[in-house]
Parts: structure tokens; C-alpha cells; sequence
């Protein structure tokens, strides 16, 4: 029942929007302590500069990008008429929130 | 018969609680889901129930669960669904199970009430006929939908309707979005106000499973997508 494109559409775009409600805080939280140099800042942006977390930055901008295509998506389908153009616009979703996840992780190293 | 020619079906046989019971039924050309479950009762145990009543994919009486997803079973052919010679037969999901493969049909139904998929008009059967043009746009998105028949098979496709138990659903949703078009109806704003809530319309996550199950061929999600544009519409023109 569930082997199909809009429906994996769904699953992507309810898991991104989870993960990034766990994501985003911790990084805003990174960030500010960045910002407000309430840490050690030296340290801090050590560990910013540690691959594992780039890449972990990389993911969040993947889910970003994800969810927001994914959105597109759903108003694409509400507010134009329908057309079987469906699956092409979720091919598309998919490749361009991929790359800009490359394109970030490409900036980042 | 060599062991291709016979098919390893089992059954859901209970109610709430049961088990699958496995009967083994000859396999023939062109047999279909339907003509499986009518030999087990006619040969093998007289005591299981099932609905069916036109055979010929009318009614809309004879889904249930083959092999993992709801089909009308009169029209689905054995052929084109059985894992090898293995079919598993289960009463559609969502719906509470009566006995064997029959549910109790009465939530779908009254959901087609509360969603107001009922036609309303103070017309009567004096006044003349009402002339609407079959190449007019609202006749032409009515069309696309009206030939429900109320199998139920894609209320049990839906997730949505597994994860909301009030959740219209998408075949009453479909109804009122013909209502919608239906240039005759005269309560479009009664239509949309039974639909514009999370329960309705909105409630919908565009998996469209209802659009990959409907035998038929209608397309469940694009009416809903309709009913949401609708309402978006009137909300903002604040007539909701
Ligand atoms: S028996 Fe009528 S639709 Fe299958």
C-alpha cells in the first residue's frame, strides 16, 4: 500500500520535518554560543571545524533543502490543476535538495 | 493436480480476534479472487462469510485484504495478485470486522453523512430540467468523480483514516468535491463548511494511496486537493 513515489514523497517530508524540529535547535544553540562568545570561542570553533560536524551541517541543510522542496510539492499538487507532471516534480525535489546539500558540504571543506 | 495447479490460500476466519486458516483451492484460467473465496464456501466450509452481490465490479459489496492491499476481489484476477500459488485473503482494514471477511461499513457511510456528500436542492420535480453544458469546466471536474462505488477500498488504503479515526476519508471527500461542481446543488457553502476542518479536507497528507487503489480509476486526491484550493479560496474571500 505504501510502495509508491508520493508516498515516499510523504515520508521525507514528515521525517525532515521531525529531525530538523531535533536539528535546528541544537545548531541555533551552537550558534549562539558562538556568537555571544559565552564558551571558549577558540574551542568552540574547533569543533565546528571537525568534519563529523560538517557533515552533520550538511545533513541539516539537506533536510532543509528536503523540506522545503517537499512543501513546494504539496502546494504545487493543492494549487495547480492536476497533472501527471507529479512524479517528475518529485524526481526534481529530490535532486535539488541534494544539491544544495553538496553544494554546502563542497563549501564547507 | 500437480502442485501448480493448486492454490495455497488462507483466510481470515473470526472476528477482532482470529487466525488465518489455510484451504487449498484448484487453480483455474481466469479465476479471480472472488471465484477463490466462493469455492472455500461452497466446498471446503460453508460457514465463511463474505459479501458480494453483482460479480461484475457494480455493487461494491465484495472488497477486502488480498495479499497485503484492499481490491475489489470480483474483478481482480488470481493471476495478476497471487504470490506464486500463495494468496492471503483478510477483510479490508479500518473498518471494524464483523465476522471472517465481512466489516461493519457503517462508519464509512456515516462519514459520507457528516461530510455532507448528499445532494441538496429545493428543486422539485416540477420545475423544469436543469441545463448544464457537459463541456462546462464545473462539469467536467464533476465527472471525473462520479463514478464511485462505494467499494471502500480506498478508505482502507488510508493511512490517514488509520491515524485519524475520524477523518472523513477520501471517498466521502470525493463525493463532496462532485457536489461542488454540481452547478444544480444549491448549498455549495453547507458542502465546503462540513469539509474545512482537520477531520476533512485538510486533514489530508497527499500519500494518495487512494488514487493507486482505486479500481475504478477515479482520482480521490485531486478532488481533496480541489476541496483544500476551495476552501483556501472562500477563507480568504471570508465566506468560511
Ligand atoms: S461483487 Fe459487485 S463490485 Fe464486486
Amino acid at each position: 500500500m505504501r510502495r509508491h513515489s508520493s508516498y515516499w514523497a510523504f515520508a521525507v517530508h514528515r521525517a525532515s520535518g521531525l529531525l530538523l524540529g531535533i536539528f535546528l535547535p541544537i545548531h541555533l544553540w551552537v550558534l549562539s554560543t558562538i556568537i555571544t562568545g559565552a564558551s571558549d570561542s577558540s574551542g568552540s570553533l574547533d569543533w565546528a571545524n571537525n568534519p563529523w560536524v560538517k557533515f552533520g551541517e550538511g545533513g541539516v541543510a539537506m533536510l532543509l533543502a528536503a523540506h522545503l522542496t517537499g512543501g513546494l510539492r504539496l502546494l504545487a499538487i493543492e494549487f495547480l490543476p492536476w497533472g501527471d507532471w507529479q512524479k517528475t516534480a518529485i524526481a526534481v525535489a529530490c535532486g535539488v535538495s541534494l544539491m544544495i546539500a553538496l553544494s554546502y558540504l563542497l563549501r564547507a571543506f | 493436480m500437480t502442485k501448480a495447479q493448486v492454490l495455497d490460500v488462507s483466510v481470515w476466519r473470526g472476528g477482532v480476534s482470529g487466525e488465518f486458516v489455510a484451504y487449498r483451492v484448484p487453480r483455474h484460467d481466469n479465476q479471480t479472487v472472488l471465484d477463490v473465496v466462493t469455492y472455500i464456501q461452497r466446498h471446503l466450509d460453508p460457514t465463511l462469510s463474505y459479501r458480494f452481490a453483482c460479480r461484475v465490479g457494480v455493487c461494491g459489496s465484495c472488497a477486502m485484504t488480498v495479499n497485503g492491499s484492499p481490491k475489489w476481489t470480483c474483478r481482480t484476477h488470481v493471476e495478476r495478485v497471487a504470490n506464486g500459488h500463495r494468496l492471503s485473503l483478510s477483510p479490508l482494514r479500518n473498518l471494524p470486522v464483523i465476522k471472517d471477511l465481512v466489516v461493519d461499513m457503517r462508519t464509512f457511510f456515516t462519514k459520507w453523512r457528516r461530510a455532507r456528500g448528499y445532494f441538496i436542492s429545493a428543486g422539485t420535480r416540477e420545475d423544469a430540467f436543469a441545463r448544464v453544458r457537459p463541456d462546462s469546466a464545473q462539469r467536467r471536474q464533476a465527472d471525473k468523480g462520479i463514478e464511485c462505488i462505494n467499494c471502500a477500498v480506498c478508505y482502507a488504503a488510508c493511512d490517514v483514516v488509520s491515524w485519524k479515526p475520524d477523518y472523513l476519508g477520501p471517498a466521502a471527500l470525493n463525493r463532496v468535491w462532485t457536489l461542488i461542481n454540481d452547478a444544480r446543488d444549491e448549498h455549495r457553502d453547507l458542502h465546503l463548511a462540513a469539509v474545512a476542518s482537520d477531520d476533512g479536507c485538510l486533514g489530508c497528507h497527499g500519500q494518495q494511496a487512494c488514487l493507486q487503489h482505486c479500481p475504478m480509476g477515479l482520482n480521490p486526491a485531486a478532488g481533496i486537493a480541489g476541496l483544500k484550493r476551495t476552501v483556501a479560496l472562500a477563507a480568504l474571500r471570508g465566506e468560511l
